[in-house]
């Protein structure tokens, strides 16, 4: 059998989701057409994640869910019941800046900032993924173990190039990155 | 996007009996192709099926030895980063790895990966240009449009696009099966036979029929696999469709090619084998790149390109001479 879900759809043709957004339970009420970037931005307020391509191809909207790094345009939002989302403004936390915000202010990361909440997000992410050994198109040999001291600026580089920057910030935004992950 | 309803079956017979039932059902996984689609309005279905939640189908099995059973629900990037994956069978790790980005690669499946649909500008005109595959019988746009990126085999005057799945490249070099569920039961695809060519029906990408769910791909225990390379060509160097690629794997005795795959996107509207070029590489020296060059030419006297991309003739040889060079330095 097939169900309808989340349990009680609304007459509105809305339904309830819940999930855990920076830390706290949310209920949103969307429409199954309500993209996940539509619901944190218009349900929750948070406009942090930015909506530019709506199309998967300039990685604004990035946030994590469930820890990995996702674009929240090209999800529905009533497919992520129960799960974990974090978006830009549950980066920091106890008022302190995550690494990756304090460096790229240091290194004028970005100029005009529309981008910037997506590449901190897919950085933060991506840390994590080279942390756990996962390989790139820029691993030298995709057969030998990967480790984090391979994260070089090329593979920063080829890690991160989901994320567009009109601007061109994108020396500075590797080297921001490089800093946070111990190679200048 | 249009409205639409979206339901979660339960397990893998009520999706199926969902899909069977209802000609405007689609099945919805990672989402990353059918979304896009959906807001391009190049497809509308009123009920989606999120397949999301059904248990055991994001399995990655890699038994010493064997092949490979990936369930159509592992995510790109799983498979990808799978250590057993990557040493045993390179040239899927690669083709994944070279395929969209970080974040695509963390919501996008295995199953929903081989039936991403052409990237075809025509196709995904919101203005609704003419385009069979959009709208049937209403003509092909890249025929004699821009066609700098279609196809130079295989192709038909109802329809010259590529199809844009890099795996589905590595899968068919290495003779991948797709193990289909329908409402007749279970079957198992040859790759080679999953993707169509357009001829007079282009709107068909596959073989599936309403009702079948891909359950999971199997890769044979290939000799071939270790010795495997996927070499992606685009107009950027990240981040894009390939302009043209090859996936290649071979064995080789003393330095001579005993066994060569070699498949190529980004040339015809499926996963294009080099059968002849394959038979004509048996006993070439690796390091005979004049000989292996020709050898490959056995399987381009068929190419067909179309007027903006005559160029593709000669850059998808050198293509396939570079995997199968880089394939052969991991033997």
């Amino acid at each position: 059998m097939t169900t309808t879900y989340p349990a009680q759809a609304q007459s509105d043709g809305r339904t309830d989701v819940c999930m855990t957004v920076n830390g706290s339970p949310r209920t949103l009420r969307v429409e199954p057409r309500t993209t996940l970037l539509d619901a944190l931005r218009d349900e929750l307020g948070l406009t942090g994640s930015k909506k530019s391509c709506d199309r998967g191809e300039c990685g604004a909207c990035t946030v994590h869910v469930e820890g990995r790094r996702m674009l929240s345009c090209m999800s529905l939002a009533a497919m992520h019941g129960s799960h974990r989302v974090t978006t830009i403004e549950g980066l920091e936390s106890d008022g302190d800046l995550h690494p990756l915000q304090e460096m790229f202010i240091e290194h004028d990361g970005f100029q005009c900032g529309f981008c910037t909440s997506g590449q901190i997000m897919s950085a933060a992410a991506m840390i994590e993924e080279a942390k756990a050994g996962w390989p790139s198109a820029a691993t030298v040999d995709v057969t030998e173990p990967f480790t984090i001291a391979d994260l070089s600026k090329a593979e920063i580089r080829e890690r991160m190039s989901g994320n567009l920057c009109r601007c061109s910030c994108y020396p500075n935004i590797v080297a921001a990155i490089a800093e946070v992950t111990g190679r200048r | 996007m249009h409205q639409f309803t979206l339901s979660r079956p339960a397990d893998i017979s009520a999706a199926i009996a969902a899909h069977a039932q209802d000609a405007h059902a689609a099945f919805i996984a990672g989402g990353t192709d059918l979304i896009g689609l959906m807001k391009d309005r190049a497809t509308l279905p009123e009920r989606l099926l999120d397949l999301n939640r059904l248990p055991d189908m994001s399995y990655i099995d890699a038994p010493a030895g064997g092949g490979l059973n990936i369930g159509a629900l592992a995510r790109m990037s799983d498979v990808a980063a799978h250590f057993e994956v990557r040493s045993r069978f390179p040239v899927i790790a690669e083709s994944l790895l070279f395929a969209a980005s970080g974040q695509l690669r963390n919501m996008a499946t295995i199953g929903g990966n081989i039936m991403q649909r052409t990237r075809c500008a025509y196709f995904r005109d919101e203005d609704d240009l003419p385009c069979n595959k959009r709208r049937p019988g209403s003509g092909c746009s890249a025929r004699f449009g821009l066609n700098r990126n279609h196809a130079i085999f295989g192709w038909s005057d109802d329809c010259v696009a590529t199809h844009p799945s890099d795996l589905a490249v590595a899968l068919t070099a290495l003779d991948a099966h797709v193990l289909v569920r329908g409402p007749g039961g279970q079957r198992s695809i040859p790759f080679a036979e999953f993707h169509r060519l357009p001829g007079d029906t282009p709107e068909r990408d596959i073989v599936l029929d309403r009702g079948d769910l891909i359950i999971a791909i199997e890769v044979p225990a290939r000799a071939e696999g270790r010795a495997s390379h996927y070499f992606k060509l685009r107009d950027r160097q990240s981040y894009e469709f390939a302009l043209v690629s090859a996936a290649a794997a071979i064995t080789a005795d003393g330095g001579l090619i005993g066994s060569a795959r070699i498949a190529m996107g980004g040339v015809a509207h499926k996963p294009w084998r080099l059968t002849a070029a394959e038979a004509a590489l048996r006993g070439v020296s690796l390091d005979d790149t004049d000989a292996l060059k020709a050898a490959i030419t056995a399987s381009f006297t068929e190419a067909r390109p179309l007027e903006h991309n005559v160029f593709k003739v000669e850059l998808a040889q050198r293509v396939a001479l570079r995997a199968l060079e880089t394939a052969g330095a991991r033997l």
